[in-house]
């Protein structure tokens, strides 16, 4: 009997591992946590830092992202200490849930928004002040962000909302009444607004 | 545009990304050299520790080697805290000073054996069949020749022949 083959053989099979992500968070280290859910728009990757919600992404090739690539991008812009933790999306997850079913108005989460800046970060804070159920447009949005003629800008960086769904990108439509764009594509932004009872669109 | 790093140009991956890739091969490492009672803790101080280090590492290209030489470490720690632990009364002395595992640990067959190693011999031993590691990868672990990891291994198995062939 070969010696090697023995020890190949009854080399030691754990079973799981023991979750870290209680161990990181006690020791300040777990920078980023993420998870994904399903929801009536598709699978959703949600991520959170200790400051709050800090990301949300469509996950499919219907105008959605890779997870890959997303967790890169955070991993790139916000930290490498990227690790999935379930429990720790509990509460974004519980509000999305209750949002869909009708049975939330507003978000309570906190968000963390460091991934915008400048002019595209005032653009999502007006954004965010939209209450349930209404509409506002690119024209609006950048006027409140500070400059009114620059509603290209605006619309840039509401196709770039890191946090779409929660700070409510889905609530800008055109001037005359069209739907405009979306991130994530707009057959997303027709089933939010259905969900709000808007009928604009 | 992203922040840049202050500690590092290297493009790292997702933390998660190691812990999907190598979870398993660490943890089966580590039960391997301290036991299945005490691997569970050690499992949990490498990650921590890796994660601690991690956003400052300069070289992301052999991040497998990385995480066992943490691994590694955790277990030099292990052994040394077991050696300066107090002998429990009516336990037998210990003859091997190198014993890393707890007197209670359920009898792994050959494996128990490997645990009895001197620590070089168990480690090289170790990366070698449960991580499948080449020599190169033992000796980067283990701050080693290649020549050392080789020898150690094979002395690992010229003794394990002997005792488990009794």
């Amino acid at each position: 009997m070969s010696i090697e083959y023995e020890l190949r053989r009854t080399a030691p099979q754990p079973s799981a591992p023991p979750d870290l992500t209680d161990a990181a968070a006690a020791a300040g280290l777990l920078d980023v946590a993420y998870a994904t859910l399903d929801s009536p728009v598709g699978t959703l990757l949600v991520a959170v830092t200790p400051k709050g919600l800090v990301r949300l992404a469509y996950l499919d090739d219907a105008g959605g992202e890779e997870e890959a690539s997303v967790l890169e991008q955070l991993a790139a812009s916000v930290s490498p200490r990227v690790l999935a933790s379930p429990r720790r999306l509990d509460e974004p997850r519980r509000e999305l849930d209750q949002y869909f079913s009708g049975q939330r108005r507003q978000f309570e989460v906190p968000l963390d928004w460091q991934l915008t800046r400048g002019f595209a970060r005032r653009v999502l804070e007006a954004t965010a002040r939209i209450p349930f159920g209404s509409t506002s447009t690119y024209r609006q949005v950048a006027t409140e962000a500070g400059s009114p003629r620059a509603f290209r800008a605006a619309g840039n960086a509401l196709g770039s909302n890191p946090i779409p769904i929660v700070v409510p990108c889905h609530r800008i439509l055109h001037s005359g009444g069209g739907l405009g764009g979306y991130t994530g594509g707009l057959d997303r932004k027709r089933v939010l607004l259905a969900v709000e009872g808007s009928t604009a669109g | 545009m992203p922040r840049r790093r202050v500690s590092s140009t290297v493009n790292l991956p997702p933390f998660q990304e190691l812990l999907d890739a190598h979870g398993r091969d660490v943890h089966r490492f580590l039960i391997a050299s301290v036991g299945r009672i005490d691997a569970d803790d050690c499992y949990q101080e490498t990650w921590v520790a890796a994660l601690r280090a991690y956003p400052n590492l300069r070289d992301a290209s052999n991040l497998r080697s990385w995480i066992f030489t943490v691994a590694h470490r955790k277990v030099i720690d292990h052994v040394r805290a077991r050696r300066r632990a107090p002998v429990l009364a009516g336990d037998v002395p210990e003859t091997a000073d190198t014993r890393a595992t707890a007197r209670d640990e359920p009898d792994d067959g050959l494996w128990t054996l490997v645990r009895e190693l001197p620590s070089k011999q168990r480690t090289a031993l170790a990366l070698r069949y449960v991580a499948d590691a080449g020599y190169d990868e033992i000796s980067a672990v283990m701050g080693t020749s290649e020549d050392a990891a080789r020898r150690n291994v094979h002395e690992a198995l010229k003794r394990l022949r002997t005792e488990y062939q009794q």
